[in-house]
């Protein structure tokens, strides 16, 4: 019970908006309120699954915005320059994230630098790849990528695909365990004899491939390949995964948590569209504020775990 | 020395085991001999290569010199992880497990049972269960670990260490932090497992927990075997001088360096701590410090000495107790406190609580005196200057300059800068935490020289020292603990290696 | 050369870096080192890097402070775009003169990082989550109190700290030789320095030694606050504008990476003012190199990447025993 806690209140904090909303205004309690809410996010949500797996292991992943950036407009010039088909063009920018992700991974085991570092390293390198690549957005005319951004259940279906394995990997899998162990105490995992490099390489693997999916959500929602997309991003899925009761010491959390937090950013973007009259930037301020809260209810549980 | 050993009951066989560091020789030729399903305590005090003998059969260090075989075979571990393959696996004092995973998944962590690669978590808990069942413990093993004692965790660990098939249970001291209960709740399952046949070797401070236990003991000091002893056939008193050597001798008291001497020792009191206590650390412990001084803290390693002088510099905060300073009641809640009631504290710790590695000589040296200061009212460069350079000529700091980092140093000279920091924000009481450990002899000399100097200046000095011969050369008084407990005072006549040794190893009757 | 070249001072690569990106330019740059004086004013490559770095090297200077007490603080782009709106509006709204808007933009600032330091040395959060609120909600308030909008005003005074010039060179690299002077001065002519270097090298031996660590962590975010606050005044002044969406956007990665590139460890310990006022130099040079040599402004990210990745590797010992580098002397 007391390690659900976390979680019950990130889901309590859900249900609470979006009763408020529904009671506030009218139209927002439907169904197809709740998929646009899915759709609108799903780039952040696959983009928070990568996120979630790094925090828990204790790490931090600051390369997730410029990712989505670089696949975005990979995507475009391969599809609109290049005519490459859709499908090839995805997976081969999938597998271009992927190994960035994978070599931001062995750079920060083998030579145990600081992720943060490293990571924001990959931030300006893909960022600045992207803009290379091209500096103006390109537009995705394909009938392919017309079918699926066109339909509406696409994106929040790939969303809670890979949100599904990410909960397999992370509860029925082995690695998904030692992902736990490692945030939970490093040293302990490395005596247990874990695997702590080759399992860290495969979280920024992760992270690099559930980024650049984001990245191509991004493209079939936005019908574009856009060099500035993403800016900032990796605040939004840092957000939300602590929204969701991850701690950022690591060890502790779980995608369930962070997929409430996804919807709680979303759902908080979707009451101010509603409101109408109330400007963008209460969203930064409202998430501000529940990252304060959180941070703080899982100081008094450390400090109250600390006391017993 | 124990008798020619039958090598055919031997299960790990550890035959003239050399380890260097550099400058210190922390194990010279040791043997040690495990049968199987025996207890084996492993005593010695600091320095003594325990440790070090723990860690190369473990596979931590690599050995320079000598074998070891497990079962008549030669084994070379390399790390923990290889060792634990071959056959030997540790449980430490600070559990080593992942306190945010449940019991199940620490016992099974990096071995879990899967089926088409998913974990099989019902076949899992059950053999969790099972395993837990084998050490007559029953909890849920779908909870954290953390929500459990330390005791079980400790459980769970040799449970973990058990299943890998262990046939070597290095236990270090897993007593430390237990109470009265879960030590016998420990002892039960470490008998259990005896009788599976596993050999254990086991490290503890605490006396009683040895005699009550092992079958034998073997005994390390000064990186060299002393010898192995039948549990039964050794006494309390023959146990503890063999850890501390000396024998029964008399100590010479040199008597150029005598406190006891020095007419400062009748001042009035400085210091009067009653009855301090904090839970599961140390008390209750009563003590007095006058001016002029010097108060020696004996006991054994364990027994308390550093967790009292961290409670009277604030480091640690006392459940109960009162402390005393020049007549008036204080409170002590930090180390800043502390300081500004005219207290310094050199700890046995140098490197975690003593030196600031990348700071030169100067500022490590006028560091307390500073902090004491505030930061607004810096000491100007030029006085810096001038009390490093007094420090360094008066304490002999072999240095070039002040402005050399003081890691560049060496054990001894770091010590020096150290306890120059305290002589320089001149204090009226000095706790000695172990200051001569890991310092060549002519250093020690010159510290036991300054620490009379100092008692003649009116100081008043605590010392701790796990060194007898130190001990009763330098203090004027002798305040013994044993087992977290202070269980006797010594002084005038009764000051002597015998009384001493006698008080330390005293019968179990006050547990 | 190398050892001898270390014992000056672990600053000495951010010269070293910055001597090179010249000697380049001297080379392949023609006019690169011209300085032309125009209106009495003196104009040319160099000063503009100068200038255009203060915002910068104002940030680093603070940054500087908190690193070296092992902390991080994300929260300063956010605080410069606070302290640009609140300036930007004294001066449309209340037509307030210089002095009052220099105070309370020191206030909004000093509350700013007052908070960042309770949060990490009162309640002990974890300085990149504890400057990480700030980082989210502070640009959101800046964009509240303006409204989003693009903020523009007529202040001669206000546009001098900016954009004014001072003995012929821009005001803006005054404010950054002021602000230097201040930190060296409120640093090391007190004891406070010696206690931050203290604290991030030790903090267990600090305590010991009777070091109160949350007076020297709440002056580090506190002051660092200041130092984003004057980043944010020259910022805004230079450009007449307060623009609460871009004011300082990803400017506390450029501040972290001039303290790294000057010989601050991100460990905390030893800081190097001057060598974070090089850093951030270096940074600014390869920007502007890369701009006159008709690239791609695209590319200062992607060596501005490489740049990032080589101090890391520089400094992690696995990398140096790997490819046999010299062990650094300290």
């Amino acid at each position: 019970m007391k390690k659900h806690l976390s979680l019950i209140a990130t889901i309590a904090i859900f249900v609470l908006m979006v009763a408020g909303a529904s009671l506030h205004y009218k139209g927002f309690f439907s169904f197809g309120v709740f998929l646009n809410l899915l759709r609108d996010n799903a780039f952040l949500g696959v983009a928070a699954v990568g996120m979630t797996f790094v925090i828990l292991s204790g790490g931090i992943d600051l390369s997730v915005g410029g990712m989505i950036g670089f696949t975005s407009i990979l995507l475009g010039v391969l599809i609109t320059k290049h005519h490459f088909h859709p499908a090839a063009a995805i997976g081969l920018s999938v597998a271009i994230g992927t190994a960035i992700g994978t070599s931001m991974g062995y750079v920060i085991s083998a030579f145990d630098l600081p992720p943060f570092l490293v990571t924001l390293a990959c931030m300006f390198l893909t960022r600045g790849l992207a803009l290379v690549i091209s500096p103006d957005t390109i537009a995705i005319d394909h009938p392919w990528y017309d079918a699926v951004s066109s339909a509406k259940t696409a994106l929040p279906l790939i969303f809670l695909t890979v949100l599904a394995v990410g909960l397999y990997i992370a509860h029925a899998r082995p690695f998904g365990r030692a992902v736990y162990a490692i945030g939970g105490n490093a040293d302990s995992a490395a005596l247990m004899g874990l695997p702590v490099g080759k399992t860290k390489i495969k979280i920024y693997a992760i992270s690099g491939l559930c980024s650049s999916i984001g990245g191509v959500l991004l493209t079939f929602y936005m019908s574009s390949g856009d060099p500035n997309a993403g800016r900032m991003l990796e605040l939004d899925a840092i957000a939300a995964v602590v929204i969701g009761g991850t701690l950022l010491s690591g060890g502790v959390g779980s995608l369930v948590g962070t997929l409430f937090g996804v919807l709680i950013l979303g759902v908080i973007q979707t009451a101010i569209t509603f409101q109408g009259n109330i400007n963008s930037w209460w969203t930064k301020i409202v998430t501000g504020i529940l990252l304060f809260g959180f941070i703080l209810l899982q100081k008094v549980f450390q400090l109250r775990k600390t006391d017993s | 020395m124990g008798g020619p050993l039958i090598v055919s009951s031997a299960l790990l066989e550890m035959r003239g085991i050399d380890k260097s560091f550099p400058g210190v020789k922390a194990l010279d030729s040791v043997d040690f001999t495990l049968r199987s399903g025996e207890i084996h305590a492993l005593m010695g005090e600091n320095g003594a290569g325990k440790s070090t003998l723990i860690k190369v059969l473990t596979g931590v260090f690599p050995k320079d010199g000598g074998s070891i075989a497990l079962e008549g075979k030669l084994i070379h571990p390399r790390t923990p992880l290889h060792a634990q393959t071959l056959g030997i696996s540790t449980v430490y004092q600070e559990v080593n497990l992942v306190p945010t995973l449940s019991v199940a998944e620490n016992i099974f962590l990096g071995r879990e049972p899967t089926r088409f690669g998913s974990i099989q978590w019902r076949r899992m808990k059950a053999a969790s269960e099972q395993a837990l069942a084998k050490l007559d413990i029953q909890i849920n093993v779908g909870r954290l670990l953390s929500s459990y004692s330390i005791a079980i965790q400790q459980m769970v660990a040799i449970a973990r260490a058990v299943e890998i098939e262990a046939q070597v249970l290095v236990l270090d001291e897993p007593t430390s932090s237990l109470d009265k209960d879960e030590v016998r709740q420990l002892f039960a399952v470490m008998q259990k497992l005896k009788s599976q046949g596993l050999g254990i070797l086991f490290v503890s401070h605490f006396l009683d927990q040895v005699f009550e236990v092992s079958d034998r003991i073997t005994i390390l000091r000064n990186g060299r075997l002393v010898g192995e002893r039948q549990t039964s056939s050794i006494t309390r008193l023959q146990l503890v001088s063999m850890m501390i050597g000396k024998s029964e001798d008399e100590v010479a008291v040199m008597a150029s360096h005598n406190v006891r001497d020095l007419p400062t020792a009748t001042g009035e009191p400085f210091l009067t701590a009653t009855g301090l206590t904090k839970r599961g650390s140390v008390g209750p412990v009563d003590l007095q410090v006058r001016k002029g001084e010097v108060v020696g803290l004996a006991g054994l390693l364990g027994s308390g000495r550093t967790e009292t002088a961290q409670i009277i510099f604030g480091v640690e905060h006392p459940d109960q107790g009162t402390i005393h300073v020049e007549g008036q009641p204080v409170r002590i809640s930090n180390p800043r406190k502390a300081i500004r009631l005219g207290f310094g504290f050199l700890s046995e710790d140098r490197k975690m609580a003593g030196i600031i590695p990348n700071l030169s000589i100067r500022e490590n040296i006028v560091l307390a005196l500073q902090a004491n200061r505030g930061w607004l009212r810096k000491i100007s460069q030029r006085q810096q200057q001038e009390l490093a350079d007094r420090y360094i000529k008066a304490l002999k700091i072999a240095t070039p300059d002040a402005d050399k980092p003081i890691s560049q140093l060496s054990g001894g000279n770091q010590q020096k800068v150290l306890l120059a920091r305290w002589l320089a924000s001149q204090p009226k009481l000095l706790i000695l935490d172990e200051p001569t450990r890991g310092v060549d002899v002519g250093a020690k000399a010159e510290i036991e020289g300054l620490v009379y100097q100092m008692c003649a200046d009116g100081m008043a000095i605590l010392f701790i020292s796990s060194e007898l011969d130190e001990l009763l050369r330098d203090s004027s008084r002798l305040v013994v603990m044993r087992d977290r407990k202070k269980v006797g005072e010594l002084s005038g006549d009764r000051l002597n290696s015998a009384e001493l040794m006698n008080t330390i190893a005293a019968g179990g009757n006050e547990r | 050369m190398n050892a001898r070249l270390s014992r000056l001072g672990p600053w000495v690569w951010a010269v070293v870096s910055l001597a090179l990106i010249l000697v380049f330019n001297l080379v392949f740059t023609p006019g690169f080192f011209s300085i032309q004086a125009r209106d009495g004013h003196f104009y040319g490559s160099l000063i503009d890097i100068a200038n255009r770095a203060a915002p910068v090297m104002l940030v680093a200077l603070g940054m500087t402070l908190v690193i070296a007490t092992g902390g991080i603080d994300l929260s300063v782009g956010a605080t410069m775009s606070i302290v640009g709106s609140v300036a930007a509006l004294m001066v449309t709204k209340g037509h307030s003169p210089l002095a009052a808007i220099l105070t309370a933009c020191l206030f909004v600032a000093l509350a700013l990082g007052a908070w960042n330091g309770i949060l990490v040395a009162v309640f002990k959060i974890q300085p990149i989550v504890a400057t990480l609120i700030l980082m989210v909600s502070g640009r959101g308030i800046a964009q509240l109190l303006t409204d989003g909008q693009i903020i523009q005003f007529h202040d001669p005074s206000l546009a001098y700290i900016g954009s004014g010039f001072l003995f012929k060179i821009p005001f803006s690299i005054t404010v950054v030789v002021i602000v230097l002077l201040i930190t060296a001065a409120v640093t090391r002519l007190t004891a406070m320095g010696l206690f931050i270097e203290s604290v991030g090298d030790n903090p267990t031996a600090s305590r010991y030694s009777g070091i109160d660590i949350r007076t020297v962590q709440l002056f580090a975010y506190a002051f660092c606050a200041i130092c984003a606050g004057m980043a944010g005044l020259v910022a805004t002044a230079n450009t007449s504008a307060a623009d609460a969406n871009n004011t300082g956007l990803n400017l506390e990665l450029d501040a972290i990476l001039a303290v790294v590139i000057g010989g601050t460890k991100l460990t905390g310990g030893r800081y190097q003012l001057i060598g974070s006022i090089f850093g951030a130099l270096v940074i600014q040079s390869l920007t502007t190199t890369i701009l006159t040599k008709g690239l791609a402004i695209e590319f200062t990210l992607v060596v501005k990447a490489l740049t990032v990745l080589a101090v890391c590797l520089l400094q992690s010992p696995q990398f140096r025993t790997k490819f046999r580098l010299p062990a650094r002397s300290k």
